[in-house]
């Protein structure tokens, strides 16, 4: 056995351990992401192995926060990649104003940033009042970041840029107050979203959602994890419903994909067909 | 592990930054169409690019190329190239993986990233290949290579558009050949091509 054959396997004994002592699933994440963020959390942690490192994770609650943490890679940003969210304003909005009240699923939401984009586009539609988003991750502690809405202000000039890419119709500084380094989104933005715990892989599916994003999470699932995630946002998902992924992701070839339709080329926005 | 086709190697891996797209249409565009292995590319392209460039390579060049699709099989005779934005890596069971964890050395994608993942699954049957580019990533990748046993390929600094990236590579990394630009189709050629 190589030394890199012997790192894949520790790797999966601790897998293992960890969703048999905390619940957390990531035996189906795809190996190549997992075993560099690995790697990079040992480095810092004093061990010299995996193995190693595996006593204390399975005893120690903190330890294990640390490395969860590691595993669960929280970036996002805010309209990130503007024409996708041009193209919810322009393709998508419309069916959503038909409704009285649409709910929306934000899953693997990381800090927030998407959620809150969402939350001032529809706002700036006309919406305001009418909609209600669920924002969930399987990391608490992003969570709690998320539902603080502040975040580094020396980020805000590119999301302003995207904002702007993405059309955005007001001003993108009347959403924010900056406070020394760090930019504190309107209150007001959060009153319609709720933020919560939720594990795709293990957890179960969300009622009656009119549209669900999933951005840059299933990219580090493997195929039958991919499966069972689509699955339950199938099961979420109201018929004339909305399916958002990432921009290298795709339905092609999937278990649900016959009961859905690309809405435009290139964009990852799918709607769940009507039963005959 | 004797590769049906040829030699040992099983996949060629490189990495290219400022003046990246004269090079990758000179290097591509010398490759026969049933080049026996499959070649990654890490280009530093700025985020909010699409494929053109992946389309526009493909029309000049008479192997095909594509940018990479998220846990898409790795076959033969393509040329993948990590999509804007997004880091490349390589699966155990020869699938592309991509992820949107932090930029490497400022970059996403970013080809240490790239290079260290295929030197893990592909071990010495790996070819690394660095050329002209700004800063030095890719260094720490092609060392990964070089340790596990692969083929390493640093562009002659003199030759290079920008020798910042090959002068850091072969600063860290002993390679096994410098050469000029328009040697190293002929190399890797050569490389594949000869028996274990
Ligand atoms: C790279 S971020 C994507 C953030 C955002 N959607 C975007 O595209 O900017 C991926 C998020 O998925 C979360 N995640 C990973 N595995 C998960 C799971 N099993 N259930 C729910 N969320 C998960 C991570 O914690 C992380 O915050």
């Amino acid at each position: 056995m190589t030394s890199d054959e012997l790192i894949d396997l520790e790797i999966k004994l601790l897998m293992e351990g960890i969703y048999q002592v905390y619940g957390y699933d990531f035996r189906e994440y795809s190996e190549a992401s997992l075993r560099r963020r690995l790697l990079q959390w040992l480095s810092g942690s004093g061990f010299a192995s995996l193995s190693l490192a595996q006593s204390s994770l399975l005893r120690d609650r903190e330890l294990f926060a640390t490395l969860l943490r590691g595993i669960t890679v929280n970036v996002s940003e805010m309209f990130r990649d503007p024409p996708f969210f041009k193209a919810i304003r322009e393709l998508v909005v419309p069916h959503l104003k038909t409704y009285p009240f649409v709910k929306i699923w934000h899953a693997g939401c990381a800090s927030g940033e998407e959620a809150y984009s969402m939350a001032i586009l529809l706002e700036e539609e006309g919406l305001k009042g009418r909609f209600r988003i669920y924002a969930t991750d399987i990391n608490e502690e992003v969570i709690r970041t998320a539902q603080a809405g502040i975040y580094p202000l020396q980020e805000l000039q590119r999301f302003t840029r995207s904002y702007q890419q993405a059309d955005g119709t007001g001003s993108f500084s009347d959403y924010y107050t900056a406070r020394y380094d760090r930019a504190i989104l309107n209150a007001s933005l959060r009153e319609n979203i709720v933020f919560a715990a939720h594990n795709l892989a293990v957890d179960a599916d969300f009622g009656e959602m009119n549209l669900i994003l999933c951005r840059n999470v299933m990219i580090y699932f493997k195929q039958p994890l991919k499966e069972r995630v689509l699955g339950l946002f199938d099961s979420s998902l109201v018929p004339g419903g909305f399916l958002c992924l990432g921009t290298k992701e795709s339905l092609h070839h999937r278990r649900i994909s016959d009961r859905y339709e690309a809405i435009t080329p290139r964009m990852q926005i799918y709607r769940k067909r009507y039963a005959k | 592990m004797p590769n049906s086709r040829g030699g040992h190697f099983k996949a060629v891996v490189l990495g290219v930054s400022t003046g990246g797209v004269a090079a990758l249409k000179f290097i591509l565009g010398a490759l026969p169409p049933d080049f026996p292995i499959p070649v990654l590319i890490v280009t530093h392209i700025t985020p909010d690019s699409d494929d053109s460039l992946a389309v526009l390579l493909d029309t000049l060049s008479a192997i095909r190329i594509k940018e990479a699709d998220e846990m898409e099989a790795i076959t033969s005779g393509t040329v993948y190239l990590a999509p804007a934005n997004y880091h490349l890596l390589v699966e155990r069971e020869h699938l592309l993986a991509l992820s949107i964890d932090p930029p490497v050395n400022f970059a996403r994608p970013s080809v240490d990233v790239l290079f260290e993942s295929a030197a893990e699954v592909y071990g010495p049957a790996l070819i690394g290949v660095i050329m002209t580019g700004a800063g030095n990533d890719g260094s720490n990748g092609l060392l990964k290579i070089k340790n596990r046993g692969g083929m390493t390929i640093v562009q002659d600094p003199a030759d290079a558009k920008m020798d910042d990236m090959p002068r850091s590579a072969l600063h860290v990394v002993k390679a096994d050949h410098v050469v000029c630009l328009k040697e190293i189709p002929a190399l890797l050629m050569r490389l594949i091509q000869r028996k274990p």
